[in-house]
């Protein structure tokens, strides 16, 4: 046992693992933005990042991490609400394009606000857990409880996002919210409020996204861009409807990423992404995780 | 019970509902009849705020529907069936019905009982995707999750489109039941006069977006001008 766990493979695999769970995070969030309004978030990173901005600076001011954490993630809920409300919700019903030109520009917006609010002083994001690898009988696992918490925040958020739609109320409403909004409202259900809940949750979980991310690493605005690509080719190899799909298309790109660097090169590691997505596009264009219902008769 | 008065509704150009008035009682079943392209489908979504009229009232009992978000008419108990049946194709059963009843106070497990025991064949695929549901099935699903909410007002878009007669005759028989035993209000529009007229009450003609005919289902079934030039059926 513990020589798999100090293998190379192994080691691979946890750094795969942690990278595609940021990814798969930030994919989720462009699935569930994308199911409810059929809007494709460009700004979705740095959305994040100005909330994790918001929260995360305090801790240069001596504010407790997990505070900061809880106030990241409150920021981006009100981010993405105001978002929504402002500058999507006006352009409902117009052209496809309409809103990505707006979330582009939002995006741009945002990333020069960012440096111009807090003013880059290149300080590092201290992590509450230790980064001490853990040892195994002299060898080193590359695992420390910092990487574990930074795969378990991640996961679990899934888990939860997962648990909200396939076995709540709430979860049943907001997907026949963004399935057949028509028809919701004729049977009561308040379909611009869920909407609006759909954008605070997915900015809420770029905001976590963004502080797993900076944690450990130097605050900066541009963390999630890189990111955000890989993030968005994984939610397409789900066919950006399946949040499963997006979810392993994330962890799919974050292992290719770690398996690319440590075995070919650092710098074709970027090709993960595009690998991928050749690969799901040979098998299935529409996107690996789109469902087709046969009809039993 | 119903009652639109005066009611207009303009699209761009195209006047698609001009001076429509008409009542519909508690515990009888209203019949709105004509070709395509009356005005049908524009009355129901105009009474149930999908469609912003231009002028004229509308009343539920003695409150004005007028200006209220559709969600909010669908909470005053106002169920409406829409063409094409709007059912969920993704969601199963069981889900299409737990979405009928979030909106309304009504007990959910309660419901459900009262829909399978009213409509088994719901029951026994309770689980399954409303996508694998033969047609009537996805018209009794559409139903079920109407009047889950415990509505007193039914409004029917075509529930016979598409359907085979014999499925089309045992769907007007449990409208017609439930109308009685629930004393619901139900405005039923068909382009199929034939069968919506042997279970409809009272009837209203419309023809390009104006009324031109309304009295009780006998008295319209028995007009032979109405039955030829407006309703497509041939006189005996």
């Amino acid at each position: 046992m513990s020589t798999l766990l100090t293998s190379r493979i192994m080691t691979d695999v946890f750094g795969g693992i942690t990278s595609g769970a940021v990814i798969a995070l930030v994919a989720l969030c462009l699935v569930i933005v994308w199911k409810s309004t059929n809007v494709l978030n460009f700004a979705q990173g740095a959305m994040g990042m100005f909330a994790t901005f918001v929260g995360m600076n305090l801790v240069f001011h001596d504010t407790n991490y997990w505070l900061c954490l809880v106030l990241s993630v409150a920021t981006g809920l009100v981010v993405g609400g105001l978002t929504e409300r402002v500058l999507i919700r006006p352009l409902y019903g117009k052209p496809e394009i309409n809103p990505i030109v707006v979330m582009v520009g939002f995006l741009g917006l945002l990333e020069a606000l960012v440096p111009a609010i807090w003013a880059s002083s290149f300080n590092t994001v201290p992590s509450p857990f230790s980064q001490v690898y853990f040892q195994s009988h002299g060898n080193t696992v590359l695992l420390s409880p910092f990487v574990l918490y930074q795969i378990a925040l991640a996961l679990g958020v899934m888990l939860v996002v997962a648990l909200l739609f396939q076995y709540t109320t709430l979860g049943l409403k907001m997907r026949a919210a963004a399935l057949a909004p028509e028809v919701s409202r004729l049977l009561g259900v308040r379909v611009n409020r869920l909407l609006t809940l759909g954008w605070m949750l997915s900015s809420g979980i770029g905001a976590l996204a963004g502080v797993i991310v900076s944690t450990g690493h130097t605050l900066d605005a541009t963390n999630l861009d890189g990111i955000f690509v890989s993030a968005f080719i994984a939610a397409a190899v789900g066919g950006l409807e399946s949040p499963l799909g997006a979810v392993i298309g994330g962890l799919l790109i974050g292992l290719a990423q770690q398996f690319i660097l440590n075995y070919w090169s650092a710098n074709l590691a970027p090709l993960a992404g595009v690998i991928v997505l050749l690969i799901s596009l040979a098998i299935k264009p529409q996107g690996i995780f789109t469902r087709t219902v046969t009809r039993r008769v | 019970m119903i009652r639109v008065e005066r009611l207009s509704v303009v699209y761009g150009a195209v006047r698609a509902l001009t001076d429509v008035s008409f009542g519909a009682p508690a515990g009888r079943i209203t019949a709105v009849l004509g070709a395509n392209g009356a005005g049908k489908t524009t009355l129901l979504r105009t009474i149930s705020g999908l469609v912003k009229p231009t002028s004229g009232a509308i009343f539920c009992d003695e409150t004005s529907l007028l200006g209220l978000a559709t969600e909010n008419i669908a909470r005053l108990g106002i169920g409406h069936v829409p063409e094409g049946r709007g059912v969920i194709a993704e969601f199963t059963v069981e889900e299409n019905l737990r979405l009928g009843i979030l909106a309304s106070r009504a007990n959910v497990s309660e419901g459900l009982a009262r829909q399978f025991a009213l409509f088994p064949v719901l029951g026994e695929r309770r689980k399954q995707y409303a996508s694998t549901l033969s047609g009537g099935e996805r018209q009794m699903l559409a139903m079920a999750r109407a009047l889950i909410a415990k509505p007193s007002v039914l409004l029917l878009d075509e529930p016979s489109l598409g359907l085979a007669p014999q499925v089309t005759a045992e769907m007007m028989r449990t409208i017609s039941e439930l109308c009685a035993s629930e004393n619901l209000t139900v405005v039923l529009v068909e382009q199929n006069a034939k069968s919506a007229l042997r279970i409809a009450h009272d009837a209203v003609v419309l023809h390009l977006g104006t009324v031109i005919a309304s009295g009780s289902a006998s008295e319209v079934a028995d007009n032979s001008d109405l039955r030829r030039y407006y309703l497509g059926l041939v006189t005996p």
